[in-house]
């Protein structure tokens, strides 16, 4: 995030797209409730009705992937009634007139069109947000990522955040919220195959000779492959040896046949994870780590703040912290390590990363946790980026983006649009809230969200074993009848691998420049079950989806009676 | 029962400023029982007596609602400009040059006939005599502080405890003072407008729709009303049977989503028993139900891997750990002698702590020799 979550409550005005953010970030979706009855305007922009619509001043339901034109006909309307932060454009942005050219190929007309919402809708959004500006900030998750198109998505939304001025304002900006607890700190670290630890690129002069001096080693030039490439790689035989670290990627993966195909093309596979996951049945060795209760180390959140992980129990049996286990492992490659704790770890990380130079355990143990970019010891952390400039010292860069269709359309065979994602009392592929007691009843199984018209059509009723299959592979799930889904799609999340691997239908798309896998996009048909599965519709009889209300059959006469705070 | 394990006094204290969020007000300058006190400008008298280390019952005040002003256990005298007032701290503003005294004889007395009050509408200190459950509650502590006599006043007969079946929250309104921290949590920073209050003073009950069963109800399962409930009339179910004397706290983070709020482990005899909110984390004490509920029965579950596991004639078996690591290590070896370091690759992980990624990405750059790392979520 360019701000931080406890900002959001004093925007002036929030846009939400792409993120479900009362089910997968409830506790920052309390900040945006708060700035709703603070006076503030919420606007969602989503193909499904989620719960956060309920707080919205307006919901703009566009039809999924059509991200781009929508907000390029916005910036078309801010430009053109000219509405947007002129002095900010002028001193801190570059490539403003080819973009202001550019949208002119996106007139509202055109825009509303093509992502099915009344023209109205292009107008509101793109006068509020600038009437809000500096001060509005825009959201958004995997909803906007997890396209093929999804790094220009990312930029549509960039655009507008500069017309606004909001980069550098307080509780405005735009920001991506972090699926997992520590996507951010993954990235911190140089877990990438681009950049060094701190987002230090490889190829800047000087960067890979500052490591090989601190590590004493020579260090790789050429850029590292990405997990997509790779995969494709082991299925062509050029990757022989592959070391997963707490992940469960046969499950987790899009057009998971494939990634399973991939791994089992390799030659030698090491896991290390808490469970003996599908990946890790897999694997040649299988090295068992501690889970983050037993864990001592940090996570850097959503909006950069890195916060101090510690270990409440022992690890069961035999089993080791990571850092532990990789140390031992560096000592066995021949290169054994000074460090022996996770806090030497850091020390060595921070020294070598100027965004993190000032954050340590000391000062964590404190406080409350600190903001990169922390450059040295005295300084406070930067609750929100680009205060004083674009913080690379450079400026912002339109971008002129135009639509990309997402690769698999609905057509006449697969003629319905299957999006996934999550739910709030469901995580991931399920390894862990799959195992609190109690949460069966919040979510006893994978449902397939249709719209009761489509679902009518199709002759499906509420609990319905259905068959969803896709060009790649098919699984059986329930129905749930709800008009959270628009017409013509469905959602469903990868939480219950073991009877719905929702991730064997799924599109084996990426985007082209990050790899983001297109999650959220691809096309299916929906079939009745020959076997129906009866514990499934009894069991999600009285399951309520986040903002619905489900009433008990004997309230049903008495409608009436509205639950409080409706 | 009695789950308010050790909780820290200060409840849930807002975050701190720092230099580039929004400017500090001016500071207003004010005595608190004869002590010298800076505080911001929108400050409220209770923030500037808790600054000053003294402290009043607040019953009714969630910082994260706001002052609500109901329970008046906050009453303090300020005189300002020659005039003493009796104000609610919660409510009132901190003003310049005002003199604060929070613990006069009167107001004791005050506060211990309030305290009196309530417990003539709880029948808890009848139901356990000897040892109370309730012993590290708000309320509880206040009693003590004061020392209020259960049977000052007739016990009044009212609210029935109702039953509720969901495996998540002990309801148990018996114990109930009628504070309205968790209708207050629930409708007014939740926003899931599960739990409403009916009825009016000694009838008043709080209820949910739909038979007064949460799982029916727009309830979300966030845990807020019992972490804001000073009695323990609401309770985790998953800490019943946990010794509040026996417990220990670790601060952590949740495992979960990318909001990164701060729990606190329980953990009793050396064993994982439950989870509360960390309230001096910038999260504020505010939970998901994952958060509240999920984030460490996994852990203790009978399906980790307690070995190292080696596959040998096509099935993975136990394993030492020497055995597995110099299996690892020899065999990257061999492969980087004969093809070279790119056709190793590694995956880092987003639910792993930083300092092991940053472990394992040196080790695919420095022991092994490619930049073959990468991590699973490009979010
Ligand atoms: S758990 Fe949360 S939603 Fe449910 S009653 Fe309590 S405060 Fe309301
Ligand atoms: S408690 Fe919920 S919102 Fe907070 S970090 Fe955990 S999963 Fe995210
Ligand atoms: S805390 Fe001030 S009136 Fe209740």
């Amino acid at each position: 995030m360019t701000n931080s979550i406890e900002e959001l409550a004093d925007s002036n005005l929030i846009i939400v797209t792409g993120s479900n953010t009362t089910e997968a970030h409830p506790v920052i979706a309390l900040r945006m409730k708060r700035a709703v009855r603070k006076g503030a305007k919420l606007i969602v922009i989503d193909p499904r009705k989620i719960e956060l619509t309920k707080w919205a001043d307006r919901f703009v339901q566009i039809k999924i992937g059509t991200d781009i034109p929508f907000y390029n006909a916005v910036a078309n309307v801010i430009i053109n009634e000219k509405l947007y932060d002129e002095q900010y454009v002028n001193s801190r942005t570059e490539g403003f007139a080819e973009f202001a050219r550019h949208v002119q190929h996106y007139p509202p007309e055109y825009a509303a069109e093509v992502c099915g919402v009344p023209v109205e809708d292009v107008y509101y959004v793109a006068r509020e947000y600038a009437k809000a500006s500096p001060g509005a900030a825009i959201c958004y998750t995997l909803g906007i990522t997890e396209h093929s198109c999804g790094s220009h998505n990312v930029q549509s939304l960039g655009n507008l955040g500069m017309l606004g001025g909001n980069f550098g304002a307080y509780a405005g900006g735009v920001n991506p919220l972090r699926g997992q607890n520590n996507v951010q700190g993954a990235g911190d670290s140089g877990a990438i195959p681009t950049d060094l630890p701190g987002y230090q690129k490889l190829e800047r002069p000087g960067v890979r000779e500052k490591f090989e001096a601190a590590w004493g080693v020579p260090l790789p030039k050429r850029r590292g492959i990405t997990k997509i490439t790779a995969m494709d790689q082991m299925i062509k035989g050029n990757v022989r040896g592959v070391f997963i670290m707490g992940e469960n990627t046969v499950i987790s993966d899009p057009h998971a046949n494939h990634a399973e195909h991939a791994l089992k093309s390799t030659e030698f596979m090491v896991v290390q994870d808490i469970f003996l996951t599908d990946t890790a049945r897999l694997a040649d060795v299988v090295l068992p780590a501690a889970a983050f209760a037993e864990s001592d180390g940090t996570f850097a959140n959503s909006e950069r703040r890195v916060q101090r992980v510690r270990a409440a129990v022992k690890p069961p049996g035999e089993a080791r912290q990571d850092v532990d286990i990789l140390l031992d492992l560096f000592g066995r490659m021949g290169l054994p390590q000074s460090a022996t704790t996770a806090a030497e770890v850091w020390d060595e990380f921070r020294q070598l990363a100027p965004i993190l130079a000032g954050i340590t355990y000391k000062r964590l143990d404190e406080g409350q946790g600190i903001q990169w970019p922390c450059p040295d010891e005295d300084h406070p952390g930067t609750p929100y980026l680009h205060r004083d400039d674009m913080d690379s010292g450079m400026p912002g860069f339109f971008a002129p983006v135009d639509h990309i269709p997402p690769a698999e359309e609905a057509d006449d065979e697969y003629p319905i649009v299957l999006t996934t994602g999550r739910r709030r009392s469901t995580y991931h592929t399920g390894t862990q809230t799959g195992r609190a007691s109690g949460f069966e009843l919040l979510m006893p199984h994978e449902m397939c969200e249709i719209n009761p018209i489509d679902a009518a059509e199709m002759g499906f009723e509420d609990g319905d074993t259905l068959v969803v299959s896709s060009r790649r592979g098919s699984v059986t799930v329930a129905a749930k009848v709800t008009d959270r889904s628009p017409r013509g799609a469905v959602f469903m999340s990868f939480a219950f691998p073991e009877l719905t691997r929702t991730n064997d239908v799924t599109s084996d798309a990426y985007d082209f420049i990050t790899e983001t896998p297109e999650f959220k996009a691809c096309a299916v048909k929906i079939e009745k079950a020959a076997e129906q599965n009866l514990h499934w519709k009894s069991a999600q009889a009285r399951v309520r989806l986040a903002g619905e209300v489900v009433m008990p059959t004997k309230l049903k006469r008495d409608a009436a009676v509205a639950p409080a705070g409706d | 029962m009695g789950q308010d394990l050790a909780r820290p006094a200060s409840r849930a204290r807002p975050v701190p400023l720092t230099h580039n969020m929004k400017p500090l007000n001016l500071p207003l300058n004010l005595q608190v029982n004869g002590i010298g006190v800076a505080v911001p400008s929108d400050a409220r008298v209770l923030d500037a007596l808790r600054k000053t280390g003294f402290d009043v019952p607040t019953l009714c005040y969630d910082e994260r609602v706001g002052p609500k002003g109901t329970c008046r256990m906050c009453l303090v005298e300020v005189t300002v400009g020659g005039k003493t007032q009796t104000v609610a701290s919660c409510t009132s503003f901190a003003a310049e040059g005002s003199k604060v005294e929070t613990h006069t004889e009167a107001l004791k007395d005050y506060r211990r006939t309030l305290l009196e009050m309530l417990l003539s509408e709880t029948s808890a200190p009848k139901r356990f005599p000897d040892d109370d459950p309730t012993a590290h509650s708000e309320f509880y502590r206040a009693v003590r502080e004061y020392d209020a006599k259960p049977d000052a006043l007739p016990l009044l007969e009212r609210r029935k405890p109702a039953p509720d079946p969901n495996p998540f929250i002990q309801r148990d309104y018996d114990l109930c003072i009628a504070c309205y921290r968790c209708t207050n949590i629930c409708n007014e920073w939740e926003e899931a407008g599960a739990i409403t209050v009916s009825g009016r003073g000694q009838d008043s009950q709080i209820f949910s729709f739909f038979g007064n069963n949460l799982l029916d109800s727009p309830c979300t399962f966030c845990g807020q009303c019992i972490n804001t409930c000073p009695t323990g009339a609401l309770t985790d179910r998953k800490l019943a049977g946990v010794d509040p004397f026996k417990t220990e706290r670790t601060r952590t983070i949740c495992p979960y989503c990318g909001v990164g709020c701060g729990i606190n482990l329980i953990t009793q005899d050396g064993e994982l028993a439950g989870t509360q909110p960390d309230f001096d984390a910038p999260s504020r004490g505010s939970l998901c139900v994952k958060g509240q509920f999920a984030s460490w029965e996994f852990v203790k579950s009978e399906e980790r891997l307690k070995y190292p596991l080696i596959r040998k004639d096509g099935v993975l078996q136990r394993a030492s750990w020497d055995e597995a690591l110099d299996l690892v290590a020899g065999k990257f070896k061999q492969i980087i002698e004969e093809d070279g370091p790119d056709s190793i690759v590694c995956w880092a992980s987003a639910r792993v702590v930083t300092e092991a990624n940053y472990l394992l990405q040196k080790f695919a750059r420095a022991a092994i020799g490619t930049n073959n790392i990468d991590n699973c979520s490009r979010t």
